[in-house]
């Protein structure tokens, strides 16, 4: 980023808006304490970029904390291949735009394997595809603390995750063994090869985030919007029918509806609802009035109770 | 999915409710406290399903889990709060985990912690950040010693306003006199423990009398605020009193020119021009600006994340602290505090521990003076090592300047937490209850302006007073400083002084 601050004085602010609602404005600070807290503390640090909503919140949040310098860690994005093209697309425009470092993992030895959700099935490839293949991208860069987006509202396994998140040298999440965490006072210290996994959004629920990325106009993938767009129906999920790698089973035809998603993931593993909020007021007004948790499009979560406890145990974010 | 959702659900599925209005407060930060027999899950649960928190396809989860419904077709609250597996399997909440729910008016944090004895640790953990405790009581039990202990430290951590809820009220035919018997007894209790905002409510959290609805017909005689009703009128950890606080988390240059500090308004408030102390320097400048993303602010008020930029080239880094010049912190390198010690471990006398405060972080060795008997509320000599779940007062002993308000004025700047430096683990949690003379150790936490008198004694006449019981009963407020006899005779000169 050129830098704008040719002086000691900041005379260009870069937005301005109407002041954020206390609440908001509590959880922004309290977010931005930490990004400060971990930038300071951790030899490298890393975020964690998913292109979703809530990764989107943490980037401006990220941008904010560190203004007017610039984001002093790189964004890493770990790509199953199997991503909406969109997000992709998506992803790279804001690295440009915002002019961060971007690094993009995907598993060789999955891609080698041909591991797909279709041929292997949802766990299996979970586990190779974003499971082992984080495990490797944090180990190549060597950083010690990467940012997640995760909530504690999100799942019932992450309601009592810390702030700061102690992993194993073999990123392992011990939940029986966390360290205690007392005010805003996090412990930074670990050994060689430990790290932590800091989420600045834990105290943030899903409404928080769309009212936040409402008052602070934040982009997102146009996947969150409704819009007409041809589906497959399997397994109870509507899935997205637009990549050629869909195969369609017999019996199986596709169809075109006003879809939306709630969260994004991997195409083939996430579902759309049925919607007619095509923009964000009518977003918002929709979830307000909603009656089902937004996991609840996501296959992963599906298997069994505690499937996500599991996979957070083995080293998933 | 949608479908199947909508089917199996429909008879155990809250009300949905429309748009919810901007809140014109912070979230409120609450802990409950109580055991599974008080009903405390059940209460929580309500909570969360009267103010339709929990959604759909997780009433399925719950119900498709459990197989099964209490008498009122609702489904079991405990599993849907006991997160983990291993929980679950045990059947006891083992740790702090984190709830939200909202209502128009406000938007609410609870901190669930476990209400037996030997997590005392979870519950100071979950009582650090609370604004408010909610104390559970069974009303065919009455208050029991486990009330006590859980007010003790609840007050302990800092929480300043206490709901009573009096929960299986139905279960004594919603007898009034037991509710006035409990709350009165309550309120001494309250008192004896400086707190003053108490609110007691009767209620049946199974019924969902109470919560958050009001219960007009079980309780005509009750006019009192349902728990919802009293965590919305509760009022946000009050700004921190005193002088402003900035502890620098970073530094950031972004250019040759600009050079900004970067940290959370941890008490009081800035505006341009003021002049401010940068400790432990103690250098002295003026602020320029306060620089955020949005727009260059007039003020800066507790709370803030802010960036601030000086007026002159002055030597600031991280773990320093920006403050008013008027109202300035304590300084220095021997302070008192109280202690929850949170590992089996325990904390050891004379080890050199880390305390982290703020963003500073430095060495300490820690002495253990006494012990809290939760069971009585009495603090009881103990010098040896605090074990885990032990309240202790200790001295701390650093190795250069440290800079802290007292936990009771300022709850940022007079926290703390030890770590080991062998396991690099959270040790204990600590807050700051006054800071101790240097030289003569001359004592500054008791209260009001007691006299005292310093002896100076040869050491084996001191040693046979020190081993009366008449000592040994009043230890605690005694110092004991053992010196060469030039430095006593300096320590007089000093004190001689001050008289």
């Amino acid at each position: 980023m050129p830098l704008s601050v040719q002086e000691t004085e900041v005379k260009n602010p870069p937005v301005s808006r109407p002041p954020l609602d206390p609440h908001l404005k509590a959880l922004e600070n309290e977010a931005i304490h930490i990004f400060r807290e971990v930038a300071a503390e951790f030899e490298k640090p890393v975020m964690l970029y998913s292109i979703g909503k809530d990764s989107s919140v943490l980037l401006h949040l990220a941008r904010k904390a560190f203004y007017p310098g610039r984001v002093p860690f790189p964004l890493l994005h770990v790509d199953t291949t199997w991503k909406f093209k969109e997000m992709i697309r998506f992803r790279d425009e804001i690295a440009e735009k915002y002019d961060l470092d971007l690094v993009v993992h995907t598993n060789p030895r999955g891609k080698a394997e041909g591991i797909t959700p279709f041929t292997h099935g949802s766990a299996l490839y979970t586990d190779i595809m974003k499971t082992e293949a984080l495990r490797q991208a944090l180990d190549a860069g060597g950083y010690d603390a990467a940012f997640g987006g995760a909530r504690r509202d999100e799942e019932a396994s992450r309601a009592k995750e810390r702030i700061y998140s102690f992993r194993t040298p073999d990123h392992k999440w011990d939940p029986r063994n966390q360290r205690p965490e007392l005010w805003n006072v996090y412990n930074g210290m670990i050994k060689k090869g430990e790290s932590v996994r800091a989420f600045p959004l834990s105290n943030w629920t899903e409404v928080d985030i769309w009212r936040y990325i409402q008052a602070e106009d934040i982009p997102l993938v146009p996947l969150y919007y409704a819009a007409e767009r041809p589906y497959v129906e399997r397994d109870g999920m509507m899935i997205l029918a637009e990549d050629p790698r869909l195969k369609l089973l017999p019996g199986e035809t596709i169809r075109r509806g006003m879809i939306r998603f709630r969260t994004l993931g991997c195409f083939p593993l996430t579902g759309a609802i049925r919607s007619t909020a095509s923009n964000l007021e009518e977003v918002i007004a929709e979830l307000e009035i909603a009656t089902v948790s937004e996991r609840q499009g996501r296959a992963i979560d599906r298997d069994q109770s505690g499937s996500m406890e599991k996979k957070k145990r083995e080293g998933y974010f | 999915m949608t479908a199947t959702a909508t089917s199996t659900s429909a008879t155990i599925l809250p009300f949905a409710e429309p748009a919810k209005a901007a809140r014109d407060t912070r979230p409120l930060r609450l802990i409950t406290c109580g055991s599974v027999d008080d009903g405390k899950s059940t209460l929580i649960g309500r909570l969360l399903w009267d103010t339709k928190a929990v959604k759909e396809d997780q009433a399925v989860t719950l119900a498709r889990d459990s197989g099964q419904q209490n008498d009122l077709g609702l489904p079991d609250f405990a599993l849907l709060l006991d997160g983990l597996q291993a929980e679950r399997e045990q059947g006891i909440t083992i740790d702090v985990a984190y709830r939200y729910f909202s209502t128009d008016r406000r938007s609410f944090i609870v901190a669930d912690t476990p209400g037996h004895e030997q997590y005392t640790r979870n519950m100071a953990t979950g009582a650090s950040t609370a604004d408010l405790a909610i104390l559970l009581t069974d009303a065919r039990a009455g208050l029991l010693e486990q009330t006590r202990r859980h007010a003790t430290i609840a007050a302990l951590m800092g929480i300043r306003q206490f709901v009573l809820a009096v929960n299986k009220f139905d279960l004594v035919g919603y007898d009034r006199a037991v509710f006035d018997k409990i709350s009165h007894d309550f309120r001494e209790l309250a008192l004896s423990l400086g707190v003053r905002q108490v609110t007691a409510i009767p209620m049946s959290a199974l019924k969902g009398e109470n919560v958050v609805y009001a219960a007009d017909t079980a309780m005509p005689w009750y006019d009192g605020p349902t728990l919802i009703e009293a965590l919305e009128l509760a009022t946000v950890r009050s700004t921190q009193a005193g002088g402003f606080r900035l502890p620098v988390q970073r530094v950031v240059r972004p250019g040759e020119s600009f050079r900004g500090y970067q940290g959370t308004v941890a008490g009081g408030s800035v505006k341009p021009g003021d002049s401010v102390v940068i400790l432990p320097s103690g250098t002295v400048a003026n602020v320029k600006q306060i620089v955020t993303f949005d727009l260059v602010r007039n003020a800066a008020v507790a709370g803030d994340a802010i960036t601030l930029v000086l007026d002159r080239q002055v030597d600031v880094a991280r773990g320093d602290m920006i403050v008013s010049l008027d109202g300035q912190p304590m300084t220095g390198r021997h302070f008192d505090a109280q202690v929850v010690s949170l590992q089996p471990g325990g904390i050891e006398p004379g080890k050199r521990y880390w305390l982290k405060s703020s963003s500073r972080r430095q060495r300490v060795s820690v002495e253990p003076v006494s012990q809290l008997e939760l069971s009585t509320g009495i603090w009881q000599p103990h010098a040896s090592t605090l074990h885990m779940n032990a309240i202790g007062k200790v001295r701390l002993a650093f190795e250069e300047q440290a800079i802290f308000d007292p936990y009771d004025q300022n709850r940022s700047t007079g926290a703390f937490i030890l770590i080991d430096p062998d396991t690099l683990n959270t040790v204990a949690g600590g807050m700051i209850t006054a800071k101790r003379g240097e030289i003569g150790g001359i004592h500054q936490s008791q209260e009001g302006e007691g006299q005292r008198v310093l002896l100076s004694l040869p050491a084996d006449l001191a040693e046979q007073i020190m081993a009366s019981e008449l000592f040994a009963a009043r230890r605690d407020e005694t110092e004991i400083k053992r010196m060469t006899a030039r430095q006593a005779a300096e320590v007089f000169r000093d004190a001689a002084c001050d008289i």
